[in-house]
């Protein structure tokens, strides 16, 4: 929906440009449209403030996402998170020997001691749901960097959004 | 170290005159006090046994220099050109001629003498009333060489006390996380420097991971967070003997500490199954207590200067917000109602108010409220800044700001700042690496 109308916005734009300038302008145009697809990739990339993109994902195994990402000030496991955990817990089950560390992050948006608790409260929360699908929490210990070691370093709210996670690390 | 530096203070003359100048720091100053520092005299065999133990050409004037930069940075006292200076200094010290600093607008004057005795430092000060004609102060110090600085910081809380009427803050310490690296990879250090950004010293190697340093506001410890071995602790540090152990080594992650005002307890936070609740250990029994018993997030704690209360951060009204309870965790009460997320309250060392960070409408803002959460003040504004400490007289507060990077990552920075409750003089204090989590130690000499 929201694509259709910046289209639309846009090529009625090159239409009246069109007749009064002509092609010297096609180019910026063509530019300018470009860039409005560009923008909209990067807001594709979030499903309100969470991060839905690949871009920093890693994999335990083909089809094993290594992360799950948050919303900001929350530690709610979103659909597609609980997704991830549920393919990592088959995998984890069918790797019984291995053990993982999940480390809490937070974006850079927020007081460090106060993040240093949210990270901890993420992983957490990605911890009980992979034991309710059977991986004993022998297996499993949390680690909160808070907002220390970010994976993105912009200040921009897609570099936060990236930052807002919960990384499943292979322990052993 | 520190115990080595004793410091003998003499009343050379006491002279009870009335504060003839007064400085009042209650408000933003936009007149400083003239004040000229006249360059302590020194005799000529004096000046040569320091420039050969201290390897500086005339100890006299370096000390006046650190008393002219102090004043010039509590931004209550213009410091005045020395060029202008129209008397020597050996003869101002014994007796100004008052007329000659009235011309050059000054307001107050210090004078000194600098010897070496029995291999010991001796500097002796005086401050005068131009106006008035008259000696408001006399006191002379003598303690080791190698000491010249501190004594340049004394000498300032000296002169700040008197024309203030409330005691320095010169003589102090500033322990900060020293930082290098690029952002997703940043290596910290904990760092220590004399208040005026000398002295730096690198405490850890940067081999772990360290955050926020606090000082005991009675002796030369240190509590911090360490994730020496991927285990983040909170550590104790003796700053003198380097010895560090762990306080905190709970089943968990331990943070967020700070010492009791008498220091004998840390309390901090104790991270466990997605909750973080407050606790208390009593260093010299090692008995635990908790403090806070919700699930919400509980982080951020710092005693009251009487020791009766704690005020914290806590999320349990849904956003982070502060809170004041009783030391032993009765009688929570919420005190920020603003618009707004709020974090890291400490409590002023005079008691009377809470400094804060709050985050509104993407930006940051240091603050203070009173400890019942009215009279809200914002002293400044900026993208990113947090973690006030104050100085141990409560007028100033230091804290850190991390600057904005672009879409490729590039110009991040984090910088100490100090500023004025008032909301006046801001200042960067410079360090020599990027810097953050400052903590201001007590005065070290009393």
């Amino acid at each position: 929906m929201k694509k259709l109308s910046i289209r639309n916005i846009d090529q009625g734009a090159i239409m009246k440009l069109n007749k009064i300038f002509k092609n010297a302008f096609l180019i910026t145009i063509a530019c300018l449209v470009l860039s409005a697809c560009a923008t909209q990739k990067k807001t594709g990339q979030m499903q309100g403030d969470v991060y839905t993109g690949k871009d920093t994902v890693e994999y335990l195994a083909s089809g094993v996402p290594d992360r799950v990402f948050f919303a900001t000030n929350e530690s709610v496991l979103t659909t597609a998170s609980r997704e991830t955990l549920r393919k990592q817990a088959a995998w984890l089950r069918k790797n019984s020997k291995v053990t993982v560390v999940l480390e809490g992050h937070a974006d850079e948006r927020g007081t460090r001691e106060y993040n240093l608790a949210l990270g901890e409260r993420r992983a957490n929360a990605a911890k009980d749901y992979l034991m309710t699908y059977g991986i004993s929490s022998d297996r499993i210990s949390v680690l909160s960097y808070g907002k220390e070691r970010p994976v993105d370093s912009g200040s921009n709210p897609l570099a936060w959004s990236k930052n807002r996670r919960s990384v499943t690390v292979k322990a052993n | 170290m520190i115990r080595t530096f004793f410091i003998f203070v003499f009343l050379i003359l006491s002279f009870n005159a009335k504060a003839l100048i007064e400085v009042d720091i209650t408000r933003g100053n936009l007149n400083p006090l003239p004040i000229a520092v006249s360059p302590l005299s020194i005799d000529e065999e004096s000046r040569k046994n320091f420039e050969k133990i201290l390897k500086k050409k005339n100890i006299g004037s370096e000390i006046s220099i650190i008393v002219e930069k102090n004043l010039k940075t509590s931004g209550l006292f213009n410091p005045l050109n020395k060029d202008a200076f129209l008397q020597a200094p050996d003869i101002a010290n014994l007796k100004p001629r008052f007329e000659d600093w009235n011309l050059i607008k000054a307001q107050a004057l210090i004078t000194g003498k600098v010897n070496l005795i029995n291999e010991k430092l001796r500097v002796e000060f005086r401050l005068w009333d131009v106006l008035a004609g008259k000696e408001m102060m006399a006191l002379a110090f003598t303690t080791v060489p190698n000491n010249w600085r501190r004594v340049g910081h004394i000498i300032t809380d000296k002169v700040y006390e008197r024309l203030t009427g409330e005691k320095g803050y010169f003589d102090t310490r500033i322990i900060y996380v020293a930082e290098e690296g690029p952002k997703t990879q940043r290596i910290k250090k904990l760092a220590i420097m004399d208040q005026d950004g000398a002295n730096n010293k690198f405490l850890t190697l940067g081999n772990e991971l360290v955050l926020t340093p606090r000082f005991n506001p009675t002796s030369q410890m240190v509590t911090y967070l360490s994730y020496f071995r991927n285990l983040p602790r909170v550590y104790l540090l003796d700053i003198e003997t380097g010895m560090q152990e762990v306080v905190g080594d709970f089943p968990g992650m331990t943070f967020a500490p700070r010492f009791s005002p008498d220091g004998k307890k840390i309390i901090m936070s104790f991270a466990k199954d997605g909750n973080s609740d407050i606790y208390t250990m009593d260093l010299e029994n090692r008995i635990v207590e908790k403090i806070t018993n919700h699930p919400s997030i509980d982080t951020s704690p710092s005693y009251s200067p009487d020791g009766k209360y704690i005020s914290f951060n806590s999320d349990r009204s849904g956003y982070q917000q502060i809170y004041t309870m009783d030391s032993n965790g009765k009688n929570v009460k919420r005190i920020s109602f603003g618009k707004g997320l709020y974090g890291t309250p400490v409590w002023s060392p005079r008691g009377d108010l809470i400094a804060f960070t709050k985050l509104h409408k993407g930006k940051f803002y240091i603050g203070v409220m009173r400890t019942d959460g009215s009279g809200e003040r914002l002293l400044t504004e900026n993208f990113y800044q947090e973690a006030p400490s104050w100085s141990p007289n409560g007028r100033v507060l230091i804290f850190y700001r991390e600057t904005k990077t672009d879409d490729k990552g590039e110009g991040f920075s984090a910088k100490l700042w100090s500023i004025d409750l008032t909301g006046y003089n801001e200042r960067l204090v410079v360090t020599p690496t990027d810097a953050s989590d400052p903590s201001w130690s007590s005065l070290l000499s009393n």
